[in-house]
């Protein structure tokens, strides 16, 4: 069984390699191959579940080495693996839903010439994600989290062309290469502590490093969480990433990739429990991430752009759970799961409505759809339902805890966060109603694209369909199975530990509030979208409205606070590097020349000038000899 | 007894007639190197003297190939027998001594001289005349450039296959240099292996009067240069009463007080020992080519057919850096607190001297001649580190050295135009895009030139400058560090210029070589690289090799 596991990296590696190399001869079947290999590392995450399931709830983690990759002296990384709860729940959910995309994505990017190299990123994608999250040590998991960037980079810039969508994926990947130090210095503070890198080491002997340690190693992979759950600060390239093909937002920046920053949390557990102020930053990120996301959710036109403030604050919430410790890591991970259903299935609805509107992402262009694409109709609708947490759908059980936990944190900070979890779900509910509102009600507001084509929406083809259905399902059943018996809790409890915490408020008045606050954002959104007709062009709006259009000033305070002065730093630089380094360094360089051709007038050709620098040079040398003796 | 008799009895029992002479004891197996390499050079003469002239140059190339090679078998057998170590000593009765540096000197001397051999044999690269395959000598030495009796041998296809045995003779005599054990036996070494570089040096077949020109001024240099050497080996004479090393060092050391009569009145003068001392210092700065005494190198190395550049550069430097180290470790360590300072300031001149001076340099020969003045003062370094260290880091920098040298030299003689080599800097801009093989190669050799890591000459300036700073020569190093960087500067201006310049539409082409350069070539890369990328095992075996035998 143990070997399985390299196994199902190794595959989709296999298939980047193949569908990268292989040239133009597989570019009529690359997104099979693409597709087969992807579901063949979902059915052997399969057995490898199966085989989990049928050993004792304590043994379950399982343990491969590859080879040892790094032994120099006392310093030792190994390519090795472990599968456990965790893992396996991040192996069901990247293979799984990873497979319903490459099967969408061979409809959606049925059009584009260079479909076998999306496919060969999306390949590479999968190998690097299942790498990230199989890992048994920090370096190897280092390895994957820059893959998982790369295969970001790449396909958030597949369609090159476009100024746009080049610009957008140089900005994911500098955003989140300052994350990535942080986990780098992360590593070496571990190293420096632990002497090693490997989990379980690491992990059982947090206690027993200095709490100031702990601190900062904390802190750094919150940091590293931050750049690539794109949690407030490191947020600003979520929206833009959205440039990208609409499969690898569902994919990649929604369902699966953002969502490291969670399995980084949680996985370093140990750590964070030990490091409250650690703790406390990362639930202070979370809860405030949650409510930017949904403000900025709230403000925008563009479909892919509102989900993807969606998907910022669902982290929000995630990475606020993981917070809390063991009291919310368990749900955190249960709601990056059921996320992972609903957010994907709302994307790729999304995907299938600008396929049908001639790529047009402007909601207020859209309107009454329902009638024209009824499976997207129904499958966007039920994911939504998840979303806002309606009663016995995946959203309600996972989000539900979260509040709960929150509150049950205790004191005045159980409040304060109870009380934005709260808000958030509020939020939530009224920017999807309104999502959901502009694009399949009211009255059809469609214009006709650039070239004067009338918009003619239809339903999209079975292969796009089918993985929207499968992940709706999802959707609206995940979270009920998982709660069944609290099965998910005891499925995990082994490996991220639980304890219930306690709670000021009852589980039912929290789910009372929570259904109050939905009621509140529905009815919001209903008044505002549902009862009246809704102009094509934006409203001026209110001072907040238009900070949230402009994702809440991101952008200008990262200009202001970080590039002019870099700019300025950089612009010193040259100056001194200008005038003073190239000044000393010509300056010596013209002495030196001068110098040498000075002493090359000395070589005079002349034998006999050359034998009196010799007879000279013998003087001095035995004057000096002797003057070394007289002193 | 009295004073007077003492005198006198001193005096009777050194006039007493001895009744027998005792005959010398040989250890011809340990000497057998260079017996087999002066051997082979007086079957070179006869050769000369007996064979027709067509089947000469096979004749000599086979016998000096062979002789070289047996001699090198020798050194390797004489090394796997412990005599470089447990059983060092001194041979023929005591004038030549059997060590660990003596013979990895010797190794790498009869490597070099192989390698040079080859180059010395290559007749691809000149035109054909008159149906004759011809090298880079004269066709006939002693014809007057241009007059009729050239002409006439140029003609008849004559080449100077005298070139042969006269190497090997040079190779004999290097090979006494460092192993000699007394100043007698280093000034007939040191004679034995200048005269045939003298003649040599005027042997080129093309640019004639400067071939001779260079010659005649490394002959009057190098006899002024030996007289001083000769009149500081009878000052030390007058000093010690000896001319062997461990007895000038013994009274050095003070352990002898009994005194020669007849040398009464100087024994144990220190400023006899300290002039002396200076002067046999002096005659073995000027082969190495140590500023002041570095004025011949520019001149020469231009002047000389290029192979005999090569062959120069490389071997008379290990030679005359063998002999140095065996006179400063074995005669003057007691000396070090004089002999110190004074070799710091020629080492930091000449590392300076050298690197400054070839910034301007617009010939590739008289460049590659500064950075050899240049590199001395770096082995100078190492050698001022007295410590085992030194000894063995400059062995090691002496076997580096010689090969980049080789190589580098050999290379010269591929790039030519109508004139010959084509040996001025402009006419190598962008040969890089022309023959980018043998711009890489040079390259190649520049960079380990300038001690670039992952070559040779980074090891080994390693080696030097750890083994000095360990010594106590810290700011030697910084020199040695500063110096480096001002050459650096005109190894990769040559590499600039020759891939990053537009090619001269009048540029040189470069021959195609017989595989004898090739493989010259080719060794000269491979050890570079080697010693480059994995040096330890060589840096061991010059640490084991690293002592000397008194």
């Amino acid at each position: 069984m143990e070997n399985l596991i390299g196994l199902l990296v190794a595959i989709p590696l296999l298939g980047a390699a193949l569908l990268l190399c292989g040239g133009r001869r597989l570019d009529g079947k690359g997104h099979y191959i693409g597709t087969v290999l992807a579901a063949a590392s979902f059915a052997i995450g399969a057995v490898l579940f199966a085989d989990m399931l049928g050993r004792g709830e304590h043994d379950r983690a399982l343990h491969s080495k590859v080879f040892s990759w790094i032994p120099v002296g006392g310093f030792r990384a190994d390519v090795a693996f472990q599968l456990d709860q965790l893992s396996m729940t991040f192996v069901l959910l990247i293979t799984g839903v990873g497979t319903l995309i490459h099967i969408y994505s061979i409809g959606y990017m049925e059009h584009d010439e260079r479909r076998r190299r999306f496919f060969g990123y999306l390949n590479l994608f999968l190998a690097a994600m299942l790498l990230l999250v199989l890992a048994d040590n920090y370096l190897l998991l280092y390895v994957g989290w820059e893959g998982v960037g790369l295969a970001s980079y790449l396909l958030i810039g597949f369609w090159q062309h476009k100024p746009s969508a080049a610009t957008a994926a140089k900005k994911a990947f500098i955003v989140n290469r300052v994350g990535d130090v942080g986990l780098s210095i992360a590593i070496m503070l571990m190293f420096t502590t632990f002497g090693t890198f490997t989990f379980a080491p690491v992990l059982t002997n947090a206690d027993h490093a200095s709490e100031g340690k702990l601190t900062a190693i904390g802190l750094m992979l919150l940091l590293a969480a931050c750049g690539k759950s794109a949690q407030v600060p490191l947020q600003s390239w979520l929206g833009d990433a959205m440039e990208g093909p609409t499969p690898v937002s569902a994919l990649i920046h929604a369902a699966t990739m953002v969502t490291a920053g969670v399995y980084l949390i949680t996985r370093s557990g140990a750590i964070f429990n030990a490091a409250p102020d650690a703790q406390a930053a990362v639930v202070a990120v979370g809860a405030v991430t949650l409510l930017f996301g949904a403000i900025v959710g709230c403000a925008k036109d563009d479909i892919k752009k509102a989900l993807a403030g969606s998907t910022m604050s669902q982290i929000g919430y995630m990475i606020l759970a993981a917070g809390l410790g063991p009291i919310g890591y368990v749900f955190a991970i249960m709601h990056l799961v059921t996320h992972g259903f609903f957010k994907a299935g709302l994307f790729l609805g999304a995907g299938s409505v600008m396929h049908a509107m001639n790529d047009e992402v402007d909601m207020r262009k859209y309107g009454g759809l329902r009638k024209y694409m009824p499976v997207t109709f129904i499958t966007f609708g039920l994911g939504y339902l998840a979303i806002i947490g309606f009663p016995g759908l995946s959203g309600f059980w996972s989000k539900d805890k979260i509040i709960e936990a929150a509150f049950a944190k205790g004191g005045t900070e159980g409040w304060i966060l109870g009380g934005a979890a709260l808000l958030g779900a509020a939020i939530t509910a009224y920017y999807m109603t309104r999502v959901m509102l502009l694009t399949f009600f009211g009255e059809k507001r469609w214009v006709p694209d650039e070239e004067g084509h009338e918009p003619h929406p239809h339903e999209s083809p079975s292969s796009m369909t089918i993985p929207m259905i499968v992940l709706a399902v999802g959707s609206v059943f995940a979270g009920g199975l998982f709660s069944v018996n609290d099965a998910f809790l005891k499925w995990l409890e082994p490996v991220t530990g639980h304890s219930h915490g306690d709670s000021p408020l009852s589980a039912a008045a929290v789910t009372g509030g929570t259904m109050v606050v939905l009621l509140i954002g529905v009815a919001l959104a209903w008044a505002q979208y549902g009862r009246r007709p809704v102009p094509r062009t934006a409203p001026r709006g209110s001072l907040l409205t238009r900070a949230a259009r402009r994702d809440l000033l991101q952008d200008d305070f990262n200009h202001v606070a970080l590039v002019k002065p870099g700019q300025y730093l950089t612009r010193g630089l040259v100056y001194v590097d200008h005038k003073l380094v190239d000044g000393v360094v010509n300056g010596t360089a013209a002495s030196v020349g001068g110098l040498s051709g000075r002493l090359r007038k000395l070589q005079n050709g002349y034998a006999r000038t050359y034998a009196v620098s010799m007879f000279g040079g013998t003087a001095v040398l035995i004057a000096a000899t002797l003057l070394m003796r007289a002193v | 007894m009295t004073h007077a008799a003492t005198v006198h009895s001193l005096w009777t029992t050194a006039a007493a007639a001895p009744d027998k002479i005792p005959s010398p004891d040989i250890e011809y197996g340990q000497l057998s190197p260079t017996l087999i390499v002066l051997g082979a050079a007086i079957v070179g003469v006869l050769i000369e003297a007996f064979l027709p002239r067509r089947q000469r140059y096979v004749a000599q190339l086979f016998v000096s190939v062979v002789a070289l090679a047996a001699a090198f078998a020798a050194v390797i057998g004489l090394a796997a027998g412990d005599y470089g170590t447990s059983k060092a000593r001194v041979a023929a009765m005591g004038a030549i001594a059997v060590d660990g540096p003596a013979l990895f000197l010797q190794g790498t001397i009869l490597l070099v001289a192989l390698v040079a051999v080859f180059t010395f044999a290559e007749r691809r690269l000149d035109p054909v005349v008159h149906g004759n395959r011809v090298d880079s000598f004269a066709a006939q030495a002693a014809a007057v450039p241009g007059g009729d009796a050239e002409k006439a041998a140029v003609k008849a296809g004559f080449t100077t296959t005298e070139v042969f045995p006269l190497v090997l003779f040079a190779v004999g005599g290097m090979l006494v240099f460092p192993s000699a054990n007394d100043l007698l036996t280093l000034f007939v070494a040191l004679e034995v292996f200048s005269l045939p570089l003298y003649i040599l040096c005027a042997l080129a077949r093309r640019h004639r009067a400067l071939s001779q020109e260079a010659a005649v001024k490394y002959f009057l240099l190098g006899a002024f240069s030996s007289a001083f050497l000769l009149f500081g080996i009878a000052l030390l004479y007058g000093y010690a009463g000896t001319v062997a090393y461990s007895g000038i060092a013994d009274v050095v050391d003070g352990q002898v007080r009994n005194v020669t009569p007849a040398l009464a009145g100087t024994m144990g003068n220190d400023a006899l020992l300290l002039i002396g001392g200076a002067m046999v210092l002096m005659g073995l700065l000027f082969k190495i080519g140590a500023v002041p005494f570095h004025m011949w190198t520019p001149d020469v190395y231009q002047g000389a057919p290029t192979p005999v550049t090569g062959f120069m550069a490389a071997a008379t430097k290990v030679a005359a850096f063998g002999a140095l180290l065996r006179l400063l470790y074995v005669v003057l360590p007691g000396l070090r607190w004089d002999w110190r300072p004074v070799m710091w300031g020629v080492a930091i001149v000449t590392m300076l001297g050298g690197a400054i001076v070839a910034v301007t340099q617009t010939d590739v020969k008289r460049l590659l001649a500064y950075s050899s003045i240049a590199h001395a003062g770096f082995i100078l370094a190492g050698v001022i580190a007295t410590t085992p260290e030194g000894i063995s880091s400059v062995l090691f920098y002496l076997a580096a050295y010689s090969f980049v040298t080789l190589g580098a030299f050999a290379v010269v003689t591929l790039v030519r135009d109508a004139g010959g080599e084509a040996t001025h800097l402009s006419k190598w801009a962008g040969l890089g895009r022309r023959s980018p093989l043998v711009a890489a190669v040079f390259a190649v050799f520049l960079l380990a030139f300038a001690g670039i890591p992952l070559t040779s000459g980074f090891a080994g300036k390693f080696a030097v400058f750890k083994a000095a700073a360990d010594g106590g020569a810290g700011a030697l190093v910084v020199i040695g560090v500063i110096s480096s960087a001002v050459a650096a500067f005109f190894y990769i201006r040559v590499i600039v210029l020759m891939f990053f310049s537009e090619p001269r539409t009048d540029g040189p082409s470069v021959a195609v070589p017989s595989p004898l350069t090739s493989s010259a070539i080719a060794i000269g890369v491979a050890v570079t690289l080697v010693l480059g990328v994995a040096p330890q095992y060589f840096l061991d075996l010059a640490s084991q090799a690293g002592v000397f035998v008194r």
